[in-house]
C-alpha cells in the first residue's frame, strides 16, 4: 500500500518483550511501535498479555528480556517514575486513587509541583493545574472535593487526568472506557483526539470494537502472550480481528452443551437497593445457564452478594421452587441451595496461605466433623473427589492455594462451594485473569453442571464468554436491567449498545 | 444544626470537635475548680503533655502508612538512660551534645526498625514487639539496673527542659518548635504526603512511583528519633532515670492517635488532630487529681473516649454501599 503522506515518527518501539510468571507466560517476544500523533489498538483476550505490557511499559514489572526504546532512545524502567519520566504515563484498569485525598492531590500524587528554591509543595499551582486538566476534558468535578465522594465513573476520569497532568509523549489507556456513560465517553474521545492532534502516541486498550474503529489508526493483537498481527486499522475489519484475536474456533473455547431447560426454579422480584441498583426481577431455570452482561461497575456483583445475603437489599423477593424464602445470610442462602463463587479469588473466594484441602472443604466442616472433630480421612476424600472432577492441577492436596495457577486457584474456589452441592451456583467472572485453557475447562465444567440439573447464573464482563455460554442473557446498566436476550438474539452490537446505556432495548 | 449535621461534623471534621471538647472540659473543670484555668496551671498543663503530644506524631506517621511503633515508650527509655550515663561520665559537655546525642541514639533505633520493616518485610507489629523487649532489656544491660539519680547527673542536664524563656519552659518551646515541623512535613512536603498515599493505597502509591520501602525506613527513623528526644526531655525533666521509665507509654501514645483521628488502618490522621488527642488525655490526667478524684479513673476515662473516638472513626468510613444507580433519573418514573 503507498502511503501519501510521510509515516509519522516512531515515538515508542518495543522489541522482543517477554515476561514468564510461575506456571504462565505472560509474553513471548512481542514487539510493537507506536508513531507520534496516532492512536494504537491494542487488542486481545483478558488474559493475553496487553496489562502485562502495560505494566512493564510503566516500569512496574521489569520483562525478562527485550527492549524498549522511546524516542530512538533505549530506556530501562526500574520504578514507575523511570517511566513518566521518560514520557510515558498510563491510566490503570485498576481503580488506583487515594479515597482519603483530594482530586488535585490524587492527581499530582508521586510529581507535585513545589515553590521554587524550597522544596514545599506548591498547592495553589497544583490546584490551578489541576483545574486546567478538568477544563480540558470538559468535566465539572471540583479540585478540592474527596475522592470518596466521586462516582465510579468520575474516577475513572480521574485517571485520565492523572495521566495528562504527566504531559507525556505516549499516553496508555487500558480500557479507559470501561465504566463511562456515553457522555462521558464522547468525552474521552474528544481528549484522545486532541492527545492525537498534538502529536502524542497513544496506545487504547479496550474491548469496544466500536471504539477501536472510531479512534484507532493502527491495532496489534495479542494472543496468549504473542504478537498474531499488527496493521493499519482500515485494512480490517471487526471479524478479522476477532478472528486474530480468539485464534481458535469458539466451540473450542466455548463448548456449549445442549441440556434440556426446565421449570422455573429461582426468581427474583424487584430486587431494589438504595445506591447498588434498583427493580431487578427475573428467573432461572432448571438447567438454564443465564448470562449477566454489564459494563464494569454495572451492579451485576452488587447485586449476586444481596441475593446470597452478604448485603441487604431495601426490597424484593426471592422465590425459590414456588416458595418464598427469605436469604439474610450466606449461611442461610447455602442451606437455600445457593452457592456464590466471588469474582475477587484473592480476597473473597480463597483462603491463599491455606493448603488446597483445608480450602476445599471449609464450607463442608460440620459434615466432616464428628462430635466437633474434624475427620481428616474424609477431608481428603472429599477433596480429592472434587479436585479429580475439576482436574485441579497440583503436586499434593496440601499445596498451598497461593502457590497455585491462577486457573487452578479458582478450580479450588469453585470446588469449594460445589462441595455444599447447591442447585443454583452463581459464578461472577469465573474466567477472568485465567489462561484459555484453563477458561475452556472451566467452562467445559459449567456444561456439566447444568447437565447434572443444576442452574448457573453466569456473570461475565466478557462478551465472547457470555454469548458462547449463556442460554440467556441480562444485560445491565447502571444497576438496572437494561435488556434480555435469548441466545440467537444475543449479537455483539445488541449487548454492547445496551450495555453502555446507548439504548434501550424493546 | 440538625442531628445528622453535628454527626457529620464530629466524623468529618475530627479536630474542631476535639477542640470544643476540650474548651468545654476546661469550662467544666474550672467551674469546680477555678484555679485550675489559671495561665500558670493552664501552660503547665501543656508542658507536662509536651511528651506525649510529640511522640504522639512520631507514631501518626507509623500508623499512616498501616504500621504501628510498640517500641517508642521503651526507646525513650533506653535513649534516656543512655544519655543519662553519658551526662554522669561526661558532666561538662554541653546540653546541646546530650541532646544532639539522644537524637542519633533515637534515630539509630528507629532505623532498626525501619531495617526490619521495610527492607526485610516482616509486619510491624512483629517488629516492634520484638525491638520493645530488646531495647527494654538493654536499659537493664547498660545500667546494670541501677539508677541514674539526681545528684548524679549535672545540672545543666537537669535543669533545661522547666528552665524558662519568655516564661514558658524550655520543654514546652521543645514541643512547640518540634509539632510545627511535622506539620510543615506532612502538609507541604512531598515525602509527607506520600505517606498518606502509601496508607491510603499501597498498590496506587507504588503506580505513582513512590518508594514505599524508603519512605517506611524514614517514618520508623524519624519515630525513633522524637523518641530519642522524648528520652532525654524525661529523665531530665524529672531528674532520674531508672529502668521502668515510660513503661506502657506507647499504648497511651496509641491512644491519643486513635482519639484524635488517626485511623489505624492506615491513611487518615492530621497532626492538629493528634496534638488536640494529646492535649485531651493530659488535660485529663492534670485535671483528676484537681476535683479529688483517683488517678484511676484517668484510665477508665481514657479507655472509655478510645472506644468512642474508634467508633467515630469507623462510622466516618462505613459507606453506604457503592453509588452505582442515578436516582436523578429514577425520581422522574
Amino acid at each position: 500500500m503507498v502511503r501519501e503522506t510521510a509515516p509519522k515518527p516512531v515515538i515508542l518501539e518495543v522489541n522482543g518483550l517477554s515476561k514468564q510468571f510461575p506456571g504462565v507466560k505472560a509474553l513471548d517476544d512481542v514487539s510493537l511501535t507506536v508513531r507520534a500523533g496516532e492512536v494504537m489498538a491494542l487488542v486481545g483476550e483478558n488474559g493475553a498479555g496487553k496489562s502485562t505490557i502495560v505494566k512493564i511499559l510503566t516500569g512496574i514489572y521489569k520483562p525478562d528480556g527485550g527492549s524498549i526504546k522511546v524516542d530512538g532512545t533505549s530506556v530501562n524502567f526500574v520504578r514507575p517514575s523511570d517511566s513518566w519520566l521518560a514520557g510515558i504515563s498510563a491510566i490503570h484498569q485498576e481503580t488506583s486513587v487515594f479515597e482519603e485525598l483530594t482530586v488535585a492531590e490524587n492527581i499530582f500524587m508521586g510529581h507535585q509541583p513545589t515553590k521554587p528554591r524550597v522544596p514545599l509543595i506548591d498547592w495553589r499551582d497544583m490546584h490551578q493545574r489541576a483545574q486546567e486538566i478538568l477544563d480540558r476534558m470538559d468535566v465539572p468535578i471540583s479540585t478540592r472535593a474527596l475522592v470518596r465522594d466521586l462516582s465510579v465513573a468520575q474516577r475513572h476520569i480521574l485517571g485520565v487526568a492523572k495521566a495528562l497532568s504527566h504531559d507525556a509523549q505516549v499516553v496508555i489507556m487500558d480500557e479507559p472506557s470501561a465504566s463511562l456513560s456515553r457522555r462521558e465517553i464522547e468525552q474521552l474521545m474528544v481528549i484522545v483526539r486532541q492527545l492525537r492532534d498534538e502529536g502524542k502516541g497513544v496506545i487504547f486498550i479496550s474491548h469496544k470494537f466500536d471504539e477501536i474503529f472510531e479512534i484507532a489508526d493502527r491495532y496489534t493483537v495479542l494472543r496468549d502472550g504473542e504478537l498474531v498481527g499488527d496493521g493499519d486499522i482500515s485494512d480490517v475489519n471487526q471479524d478479522d480481528l476477532v478472528k486474530l484475536m480468539v485464534g481458535r474456533s469458539l466451540d473450542e473455547v466455548f463448548p456449549k452443551v445442549d441440556v434440556p431447560i426446565g421449570e422455573v426454579v429461582f426468581s427474583v422480584d424487584g430486587f431494589t437497593h438504595d445506591t447498588e441498583f434498583d427493580d431487578i426481577s427475573f428467573t432461572l431455570r432448571k438447567g438454564e445457564i443465564l448470562g449477566f452482561y454489564g459494563l464494569v461497575g454495572a451492579g451485576r456483583s452488587e447485586l449476586m452478594q444481596a441475593i446470597f445475603g452478604i448485603t441487604h437489599p431495601r426490597s424484593g423477593t426471592l422465590v425459590l421452587d414456588g416458595v418464598q424464602v427469605k436469604i439474610d445470610s450466606p449461611v442461610e442462602a447455602m442451606r437455600a441451595g445457593l452457592a456464590y463463587v466471588p469474582e475477587d479469588r484473592q480476597h473473597q473466594g480463597a483462603i491463599l496461605p491455606m493448603s488446597i484441602r483445608k480450602n476445599m472443604t471449609l464450607p463442608l466442616i460440620e459434615q466432616l466433623s464428628h462430635r466437633g472433630f474434624l475427620n481428616r480421612r474424609k477431608q481428603l476424600g472429599a477433596t480429592k473427589e472434587m479436585g479429580a472432577r475439576l482436574s485441579v492441577k497440583a503436586a499434593h492436596w496440601d499445596q498451598q492455594v497461593e502457590d497455585l495457577s491462577g486457573g487452578n486457584q479458582q478450580k479450588v474456589v469453585i470446588g469449594k462451594w460445589l462441595a455444599t452441592r447447591p442447585r443454583i451456583i452463581i459464578l461472577d467472572e469465573p474466567t477472568k485473569g485465567i489462561d484459555i485453557g484453563s477458561k475452556a475447562a472451566v467452562h467445559e465444567f459449567m456444561g456439566e453442571l447444568v447437565a447434572q440439573g443444576l442452574s448457573v447464573i453466569l456473570v461475565s464482563s466478557e462478551l465472547e464468554e457470555v454469548r458462547g455460554m449463556a442460554d440467556r442473557v441480562i444485560v445491565m446498566h447502571e444497576g438496572r436491567i437494561r435488556g434480555e436476550f435469548n441466545r440467537r438474539d444475543a449479537t455483539p452490537e445488541n449487548i454492547v449498545s445496551v450495555a453502555s446505556g446507548l439504548e434501550l432495548a424493546a | 444544626m440538625t442531628a445528622s449535621d453535628l454527626r457529620a461534623l464530629l466524623t468529618r471534621r475530627r479536630e474542631p470537635a476535639l477542640a470544643l471538647l476540650i474548651v468545654v472540659l476546661v469550662v467544666l473543670i474550672g467551674i469546680r475548680a477555678p484555679f485550675f484555668v489559671s495561665i500558670d496551671s493552664l501552660s503547665g498543663v501543656l508542658t507536662d503533655t509536651s511528651i506525649l503530644m510529640m511522640l504522639a506524631c512520631a507514631e501518626m506517621l507509623v500508623i499512616l502508612t498501616r504500621g504501628i511503633d510498640l517500641s517508642l515508650a521503651a526507646n525513650v527509655a533506653f535513649t534516656g538512660m543512655a544519655v543519662a550515663l553519658l551526662s554522669m561520665s561526661y558532666p561538662e559537655l554541653p546540653v546541646v551534645a546530650y541532646i544532639v546525642s539522644a537524637l542519633l541514639i533515637g534515630l539509630v533505633l528507629g532505623a532498626f526498625n525501619g531495617f526490619f520493616v521495610a527492607i526485610i518485610g516482616i509486619p510491624p507489629i512483629v517488629v516492634t514487639l520484638g525491638t520493645l523487649s530488646m531495647f527494654r532489656g538493654l536499659v537493664f544491660v547498660i545500667s546494670g539496673g541501677e539508677w541514674v539519680n539526681r545528684h548524679e547527673m549535672p545540672d545543666i542536664y537537669q535543669m533545661f527542659p522547666m528552665e524558662t524563656f519568655l516564661g514558658l519552659p524550655h520543654l514546652l518551646w521543645v514541643a512547640v518548635t518540634v509539632i510545627p515541623m511535622f506539620w510543615l512535613f506532612m502538609n507541604h512536603t512531598k515525602a509527607g504526603r506520600s505517606l498518606y498515599a502509601i496508607g491510603g493505597n499501597p498498590q496506587a502509591a507504588r503506580y505513582v512511583g513512590i518508594p514505599i520501602e524508603a519512605r517506611l525506613f524514614m517514618v520508623y527513623a524519624i519515630a525513633g528519633m522524637i523518641a530519642g528526644l522524648c528520652g532525654y526531655l524525661w529523665t531530665a525533666r524529672f531528674a532520674v532515670a531508672y529502668t521502668e521509665i515510660a513503661i506502657g507509654f506507647e499504648l497511651v501514645v496509641i491512644a491519643a492517635c486513635v482519639i484524635g483521628g488517626v485511623s489505624i488502618a492506615g491513611g487518615v490522621g492530621t497532626i492538629p488532630g493528634v496534638v488536640l488527642g494529646a492535649l485531651f488525655l493530659g488535660l485529663i490526667a492534670n485535671a483528676l487529681p484537681v476535683m479529688g478524684w483517683s488517678p484511676f479513673w484517668k484510665q477508665a476515662i481514657s479507655g472509655a473516649v478510645i472506644l468512642i473516638a474508634v467508633v467515630l472513626n469507623s462510622r466516618s468510613h462505613k459507606r453506604q454501599g457503592k453509588l452505582i444507580v442515578r436516582r436523578d433519573e429514577a425520581t422522574a418514573s
